[in-house]
């Protein structure tokens, strides 16, 4: 989980620039299918050149508004300009937008180079043309020597990259990829993410990827969207939402999180403190509270921001400190994590890296621990 | 690659191979004997091919005569090219209407789909013939047809629609339409929606999305639909004899006409044996073809 963004030398922020024009406007965009909304009045402004990632589980409307884009669905209200240009009327064949399929949708009757040239074949581009884009591009996908192969003679991998390269020749104003890592194993699932994201600066083409895996989107993606039910839960950096979630959902969605309920106990100039609802304890969060004195709210803090330690004799929980027993110690190679039961019912996870080669934990199953953190960690989310 | 087969293995592969040889290759061999004798006035109508001579010789008297006829006279020649141009006419007929049924189904609702093939079925739910001589009755003179348009004012006696051309291919079609829709719906059915979007997204109208993603590949439907009608369409003899005009002396009616009007047995089993070699043909292309689009 704890993978930084892949590096973007130079990339600047437009989203942080108030001046700056948006690539790609959703302005209140609706769907409805019969009675369910699958996407909810909806607005989102992405830039040039961004690699923007719809985060989310199925039925939360992400796959809907990338097919709005595409032009496959009609939003029921709102508009979508894609360059100043209201696109909602333009059909699916006339969009400067090309989409990379889910399953790929490589035509099975074409060999890989007519697969790649039908969408330049269909603008009627002299042939000439056509050879040297195809060829361009098989360069760029490392697909040189496969042109006369057909769908069915290549692997996973080799298809998803036919199915980038047919979607990328025709030089669209937005590239849109549905889940487009999902079908491969996870090491090629791993290398495809910096060839995309190479190949994305490369063509500084605007990519907007949908994805259910909060991993790839976090590695990927300049900003993310995470969506719930057809509305936005957050968007931002990837950092932005992973360190300050707004929400209980996102939090927990992105990453693993120890979600705790309190009341606002005091406001002050060195941040909030939450007396929690569940224990005798107490939350120290080094931001200003959201919300008056007395609200309730809920606490996130992230395992891998918390210490453990056996607790010492008659220690008992306070200020960002628990006392609890330890339940199950789960190996995952490059790091531990503890599942500990606190006396009152709740049972919270802390990791803890794994620094020394197989030695002996410190800590085993049954002890009494203490499970600390700073201000810092304390999360309290505004919703 | 030897592989070593259990007795009950055996058993089930020899079942089929003993049905074959038993009602297939027993008959065929049989027609092609008669083919090969001379015709006799008795019961049999043919001498047979192995004789015993007086000085107790066994000898086998064989008969190209009959065979020689086939090509030599321009009466069979032109029966045969009139059948296969007619069961080709018929076969393209039947696809230009069939494919957009076919379409039709395979795009219809889910829940709608089953209800549509079973009307595409449903006429074989009564006689064949049955439903031949219906079309007599539609398209006599004094038929449903003409009493309508004379009805109506639109002609003033009625027109020839029976023992026409028009009236034998619609009666083909009729009776074949069903065994092209049914393999087209089957590839159709099978196409994958998202290659059209696919094909949307780069850049082709619909139109075009149709001729170069979903007519290509619903080509072994298409293959396999026109032979469906084809083959049968050669040898048929009910449509043509009931609804054809004296004209479409087609191989079928010819062939009757030798064995039960001329009780030449010999000759009718060598136009039988012909107009299947003439088949084997097509339908080995056909098994090629499938053989390789399942591959």
């Amino acid at each position: 989980m704890q993978q930084a963004n892949i590096a973007r030398p130079g990339s600047a922020e437009p989203w942080r620039d108030p001046e700056a024009e948006p690539y790609v406007r959703i302005l209140n965009v609706t769907k409805r299918f019969g009675a369910t909304v699958a996407v909810d009045d909806v607005s989102l402004d992405i830039y040039r050149g961004e690699l923007f990632a719809l985060l989310g589980g199925s039925g939360s409307g992400k796959t809907t508004l990338l097919r709005m884009l595409a032009g496959f669905e009609r939003p029921d209200s709102g508009r979508i300009l894609l360059d100043g240009q209201d696109v909602a009327d333009v059909p699916p064949y006339e969009r400067p937008v090309n989409m990379m399929f889910q399953s790929y949708a490589l035509f099975p009757h074409m060999t890989v180079e007519q697969n790649i040239a039908f969408g330049l074949k269909m603008d009627g581009l002299p042939r000439a043309e056509i050879r040297d884009r195809v060829a361009a591009m098989l360069e760029l996908v490392q697909l040189k020597g496969f042109e006369k192969r057909r769908p069915h003679e290549l692997s996973g991998g080799q298809r998803q990259r036919v199915a980038l390269a047919r979607s990328l020749v025709k030089q669209p104003k937005l590239l849109l990829l549905d889940e487009p890592l999902g079908a491969l194993d996870k090491n090629l699932r791993e290398q495809t993410q910096f060839e995309l994201v190479t190949i994305q600066e490369k063509l500084g083409i605007t990519f907007i990827m949908v994805t259910h895996d909060q991993e790839e989107a976090m590695t990927m993606a300049t900003r993310l969207a995470v969506m719930n039910h057809g509305y936005l839960a957050q968007v931002g950096t990837p950092a932005e939402v992973y360190e300050y979630p707004q929400s209980r959902f996102v939090a927990e969605f992105l990453g693993t999180a120890n979600v705790f309920e309190g009341l606002i106990k005091a406001e002050g100039p060195t941040g909030a403190l939450i007396e929690s609802t569940e224990f005798d304890a107490f939350f120290q969060s080094d931001t200003d509270p959201p919300k008056p004195e007395g609200a309730r709210v809920f606490v996130a803090v992230r395992p891998e921001k918390m210490r453990i330690r056996r607790a010492e004799a008659g220690e008992l929980s306070g200020t960002n400190r628990l006392i609890g027993t330890v339940r199950d110690i789960a190996y995952y190679g490059d790091f531990f994590m503890f599942v500990v039961d606190l006396p009152e019912g709740k049972s919270i996870r802390v990791s803890r890296p794994n620094l020394a080669r197989l030695t002996e934990l410190p800590i085993t199953w049954d002890d009494r621990v203490a499970v600390e953190w700073e201000p810092f960690a304390t999360v309290v989310l505004p919703e | 690659m030897t592989r070593r087969l259990s007795a009950g293995q055996r058993l089930v592969l020899a079942l089929p191979f003993l049905w074959l040889s038993l009602f297939f290759l027993a008959p065929f061999l049989i027609v092609a004997k008669i083919a090969l004798s001379e015709g006799a006035l008795g019961i049999p109508p043919y001498a047979p091919v192995l004789r015993w001579t007086d000085e107790g010789l066994l000898t086998i008297v064989l008969n190209l005569g009959n065979l020689a006829t086939l090509v030599s006279d321009p009466f069979y020649l032109d029966a045969y090219l009139r059948s296969l141009r007619v069961a080709a006419i018929s076969g393209v007929l039947c696809l230009v209407i069939g494919y957009p049924m076919a379409y039709a189904i395979a795009r219809a609702p889910q829940h709608r789909r089953n209800l549509l093939l079973m009307l595409v079925v449903l006429p074989f739910w009564t006689s064949f013939l049955l439903r031949v001589m219906a079309w007599i009755g539609l398209l006599a003179d004094n038929g449903v047809v003409n009493n309508l348009l004379l009805a109506a004012g639109v002609v003033s006696q009625p027109i020839p629609l029976l023992y026409t051309d028009f009236a034998l291919y619609a009666g083909i079609v009729y009776c074949y339409l069903p065994f092209m829709v049914l393999p087209l719906y089957a590839t159709l059915s099978k196409l994958d929606p998202v290659l059209l979007e696919a094909a949307a997204d780069l850049g082709a109208r619909p139109w075009h999305a149709f001729l170069t993603v979903t007519l290509p590949l619903s080509l072994p439907g298409i293959i396999a639909g026109f032979m469906l009608v084809f083959i049968p369409a050669v040898g048929e003899f009910v449509i043509p004899e009931l609804l054809g005009g004296p004209g479409a002396q087609l191989i079928g009616r010819v062939l009757w006409m030798e064995f039960f009007i001329n009780r030449d047995w010999p000759m009718a089993a060598a136009l039988a044996i012909v107009l299947l070699l003439l088949l084997v043909i097509p339908i080995a292309w056909f098994q090629h073809v499938q053989g390789r689009a399942s591959r």
